[in-house]
């Protein structure tokens, strides 16, 4: 085990040490990934990277945006953008979960001092054509992580296995710092010359999200959207691989992929304005899929994502 | 004699999946040994969240040897068939005996199998079970190839007698047995090896894991209420959760807390269910006041600091939990109070189905239905339609939102704190009921008139979509929501003809749809009995652009109850392109497809009824008989009819009887048959020619005048009795007299007289139906 690091002092801290811990532990650190998404799962890094048998291992933290959990930034823990850290190594090591139970110890979570269980928990997403099997992670009663083994994306079977770490960043500082509201939590460290806290940098924007998200959108031009994204995601992958221009062979999934991102994105916008009613909720998640799908057919043409 | 140790140390398995993988991993195991030829003593199976273990012991150290005679085919048999022979059993032919037989000479196969020892027959038996678990749910992790719930990571396998201890060598997609486990996670110091059950089970504990479930359901169960009691508390007992608990440990220690006095008003099922359900909770109560006032959390590790950290992370989780519901409540209460209108409201947005339409629009045909329900079950029409009008509107609250489990409870609370009349708020509570079959009936009259709305409504609208359960496949709970029908009747004594319910119902569910497709009702003649009709509904003139249609339910109807009756409406989808399904019933007869639907649907509770009576010991025969009666649809009367019928034919005179009703029925069918006459008229006495007719004559007059008033009253026992009482006659009748008479008069007169026997006796039930 290993050893038990000072308690951290801000959330910077805590996402700073599990960059050096994963870092250390081999895994490519990158950075988030440049669109909007509703979880670290659809950086590409994960999505795609998760596809075909050549290894990889990568960590990152990815803003995440859930439009309709925007509270005006008055929920002490409901955030429309918040930030998770995700881990993904492929195959997934046997000594997983000591890994992770590591990177809770760099943190200051003393299994010796704390209650950490394996709650069984499998996960699914249904935008991703995508599923596994795992646990969320309990620290003492609190959801801390979530913990799993992909079986499919993409509707591909997932051959090797990728193992996949998601911590909810605010949830989990907010626990390790010992905070009740999410907005008082200290971004930097609180003896800084300038200490910032997380409403400091936080509470205007959610407050702006939170009316842009359930009033301010315009629904007209985000359905709009939505068609225009879905449509170029399946003229980009009807190319020929061929390019002329290069001579090489070039199958365009990621740039089909951000496609399929922002459908999703637009989806959960809507989503928010309450344009979407029960039964075409189902449709628009159908149509998402389709398109996650036939970047992940993609993606297994191509280099990266092929069988070595 | 050897014992067997196995354990197969994985990754977390969830809690719900543990009891059966113990069980399946004892009898795939033991099945697999005794099938090879190995016998054993005796045989147990633990699970901790990390382990599955068998012990066997007195396990037999080598298989008997087995000597197989099979019989081939003649020896002069085409060689293909030789061959097919030979193939099958592994021999070659010089191998094969040849005995002589009537047909010549036949071939054998002796196959001997040498006894094998244990240790390579529990190597086979184990790596098939580990290749074929009956997991819920497995998956594969890494690079390899082999499932299992969570990924597996070793393998003990010993076998030990007085020499020793003895890895049982074994391989499964690179996991070697050895004879090495590891203890609890944290608490634990490493892998250690083992040498026997005792020897495993002594060294797990001194690692901290307590391995059999049982033990760990008792040290939770006895923690927690030492817990409680020493604070003046107890705890609520909860078996499910108990169970689960003990799967998520494998070093149970109980803590309790206190619940923050802000939360203490909250209803208690919410406390529970919120601790519960996110927590893994057990609930504390003060038996002085009732209230849930703490909690138990059970830890799987001990701390120096006694769990103190542990504990204030879970008060404080559980506080953020508590704050979530407490503003639920808060909410919740706010629009209770302002008449749940916005929840109605919300519910228009909730599609039940998308061919029956909004909860709202179920709620509407709901209360409906109820209120007309209502006066048959003894409950105030208007309280039972507002019953049913708020009894779902709890649905769109937050709580239930967030706890879908404690629908009909949170409405029940809403209503009181409006100050909703107590019948409403109960109704909302009970309406769900009976769920299953030893769920509590409702008696409370408007709970009741609400409870069969609501199943009514569900039964009518699917058969009407056409969406009746078939084979094993029943998606909306069909039959639940039947068998709640025929409960809520039984249980109640509700006297109602359920025809004329399900029509109604019928047709106030077809109602909606109808406004929803643009449907439009056209009268097809111009006669005067449809000219209501055509006032209430817009004529169509064929062409022309459809108008606004804008009939109120009442006035559908009673429309519709005058197309019944002049029979001259016809119902004309107008929509009908999109839905495919209802092109072929373009054109439809309301009164035609009514009636289809409410006798399918009736047939469909008759089916439910005979299973329903089949668990309480009544004959499926004895069922139909009183089926063929009439007033069938009244569920009360023809229970009440089966339930005398199935106690006579208890009696000793029961049988005789229907031997003696059959007799005559034969007789008489016979030669209606024959003479192609009925001989329903006219037996008289004074053509009877011995006593035994002029007896029979005399019981049959008597049993009529005593069978008549009873029936009328209902009373089947005593009509059954009275029935009793012709079997003496009738057997005496028989014995004496011989029907077919050379005297036509007689023969004739005798006949009506058997005709009576079958009149009286039809009356009371069809007893043509009863076996034997």
């Amino acid at each position: 085990m290993a050893e038990i690091r000072k308690a951290p002092r801000s959330f910077q801290e805590i996402i700073l040490r599990l960059q050096n811990y994963w870092g250390a532990q081999g895994c490519a650190v990158l950075q988030p990934y440049d669109m909007e998404v509703g979880a670290g799962t659809f950086h590409p890094a994960t999505t795609l990277r998760s596809l075909g048998t050549k290894p990889w291992a990568a960590a990152y933290v990815q803003p995440s945006r859930r439009p309709t959990d925007g509270r005006y930034g008055e929920n002490p823990n409901r955030l429309q953008h918040y930030y998770q850290y995700q881990v993904i190594i492929k195959p997934s090591p046997p000594n997983l979960q000591e890994l992770y139970l590591g990177s809770l110890a760099e943190i200051g979570l003393d299994p010796n001092l704390h209650d950490i269980r394996f709650v069984e928990d499998d996960w699914e997403s249904p935008t991703l054509g995508a599923w596994g099997l795992g646990w969320e992670i309990w620290c003492d009663g609190m959801e801390v992580s979530q913990f799993t083994y992909f079986q499919q994306v993409g509707g591909h079977d997932c051959r090797p296995v990728s193992g996949e770490l998601t911590y909810g960043l605010e949830r989990l500082a907010m626990y390790v710092l010992g905070v009740d509201h999410v907005m008082d939590m200290p971004f930097n460290d609180p003896q800084s010359p300038i200490p910032l806290t997380y409403g400091d940098i936080f509470r205007q924007t959610e407050e702006e999200y939170s009316r842009h998200n359930f009033d301010g959108a315009t629904t007209e031009m985000l359905f709009q959207h939505f068609k225009d994204a879905e449509a170029e995601c399946e003229r980009l992958l009807a190319f020929e691989p061929q390019d002329p221009k290069s001579g090489k062979r070039i199958i365009m999934a990621h740039p089909a992929y951000d496609q399929t991102i922002k459908a999703s994105h637009l989806f959960n916008l809507l989503d928010a304005r309450g344009v979407i009613s029960v039964t075409e909720r189902q449709a628009y998640i159908g149509r998402v899929r389709a398109l996650a799908k036939k970047c992940a057919d993609a993606f297994r043409l191509t280099e990266a994502g092929a069988d070595a | 004699m050897p014992d067997l140790l196995i354990e197969l140390f994985s990754e977390e398995i969830p809690a719900r999946m543990q009891a059966r993988a113990r069980d399946d991993l004892r009898s795939m195991v033991t099945n697999g040994l005794v099938e090879a030829g190995l016998t054993y003593a005796s045989a147990g199976a633990f699970s901790t969240p990390r382990r599955l273990t068998l012990t066997i012991d007195g396990l037999t150290a080598e298989s008997r040897p087995v000597r197989e005679e099979r019989k081939g085919p003649s020896a002069s048999a085409p060689p293909a068939a030789i061959e097919g022979f030979l193939r099958s059993t592994g021999l070659t032919l010089d191998q094969l005996e040849r005995r002589a037989d009537k047909k010549g000479e036949t071939l054998y196969a002796v196959i001997e199998k040498p006894g094998r020892a244990a240790p390579a027959i529990i190597a086979e038996v184990l790596e098939a079970t580990i290749r074929n678990f009956p997991w819920p749910k497995a998956m594969r992790w890494g690079a390899g190839n082999l499932r299992w719930v969570r990924p597996l990571h070793s393998i003990l396998c010993l076998l030990s007698d007085e020499s020793g201890a003895h890895v049982v060598p074994l391989t499964v997609d690179g996991i070697t047995a050895g004879n090495t486990t590891e203890g609890h996670r944290f608490l634990g110091q490493g892998r250690f090896a083992v040498h026997s059950f005792d020897d495993y089970a002594v060294k797990l504990k001194r690692a901290h894991v307590v391995l059999d479930s049982a033990e760990r359901e008792a040290a939770i169960w006895q923690g927690a209420q030492n817990l409680a009691f020493a604070a003046g508390l107890e705890v609520v007992e909860d078996k499910g959760l108990l169970a689960e608990v003990a799967g998520l440990v494998e070093w149970p220690v109980p803590l309790m807390g206190r619940i923050g006095d802000a939360f203490l008003h909250l209803p208690p099922e919410v406390l529970q269910t919120s601790m519960k359900e996110h927590q893994k909770f057990f609930s504390v109560k003060n038996p002085r006041s009732g209230r849930i006032e703490g909690f138990i959390t059970v830890a799987n590790t001990e701390t120096a600091d006694h769990g103190a950290t542990i504990l204030k992370g879970n008060q404080k989780v559980l506080s953020a939990r508590l704050s979530d519901a407490k503003f639920f409540w808060e909410n919740d209460l706010r629009v209770a109070k302002a008449g749940m209108g916005e929840w109605l409201d919300g519910l228009k947005a909730v599609t039940f189905h998308n061919k029956l339409g909004s909860q709202a629009d179920r709620i509407a045909r709901i209360a409906a239905l109820a209120k007309e329900i209502a006066p048959l079950v003894g409950a105030d029409a208007d309280l039972s339609e507002q019953a049913a009008r708020l009894a779902k509107a709890d649905l769109r609250s937050a709580m239930v939102g967030e706890f879908p489990e404690l629908q009909g409870l949170m409405g029940m609370y809403y209503a009181r704190e409006a100050g909703l009349p107590e019948a409403v708020a109960l109704a909302a509570r009970d309406h769900y009921s009976p769920l299953g079959p030893s769920d509590a009936v409702p008696t409370e009259p408007v709970s009741v008139a609400v409870a069969l709305a609501d199943k009514i409504d569900t039964l009518t609208g699917f058969w009407a979509i056409d969406e009746k359960p078939t084979g094993s496949k029943d998606p909306f709970a069909l039959r639940r929501a039947a068998l709640g029908v025929i409960r809520l009747v039984l249980g109640n004594g509700v006297r109602v003809s359920l025809s004329s319910v399900l029509q109604r119902a019928a047709a106030v569910v077809w109602y909606a749809p109808m406004l929803a497709n643009d449907v439009y009702i056209l009268p097809t003649g111009y006669s005067a009995e449809v000219k209501n009709w055509q006032g209430v509904c817009h004529v169509h003139p064929a062409g022309d652009e459809p108008p606004q249609y804008n009939v109120s339910l009442e006035e559908f109807l009673s429309a519709l109850q005058n197309a019944r009756v002049t029979d001259a409406a016809e119902v004309w989808f107008d929509d009908l392109e999109a839905d495919p399904q209802l092109g072929d019933e373009r054109l439809i007869n309301g009164d035609h497809r009514l009636g289809r639907l409410t006798s399918d649907l009736l047939s469909f509770f008759h089916d439910r009824l005979k299973v329903f009576l089949k668990d309480q010991g009544i004959r499926h025969d004895v069922i139909d008989a009183c089926l063929a009666m009439p007033g069938n649809d009244d569920l009360t009367l023809l229970v009440k009819r089966a339930g005398a019928l199935a106690a006579f034919l208890k009696t000793e005179d029961g049988p005789n009887l229907l031997q003696g009703f059959k007799r005559a029925n034969t007789i008489l069918t016979q030669a209606e048959a024959k003479d192609g006459v009925e001989y329903s008229f006219g037996a008289d006495p004074k053509f009877a020619e011995t006593d035994e007719e002029r007896a029979l004559f005399t019981a049959l007059d008597t049993a009529e005048a005593q069978i008549t008033p009873a029936m009328k009253a209902e009373d089947f026992a005593a009509a059954m009795a009275a029935m009793a009482s012709l079997r003496a006659p009738i057997d005496a009748f028989f014995t004496a007299v011989q029907v077919n008479s050379e005297n036509p008069i007689t023969r004739r007169n005798r006949l009506n007289l058997l005709h009576r026997i079958r009149a009286i006796c039809s009356g009371v039930a069809d007893l043509t139906k009863i076996e034997g």
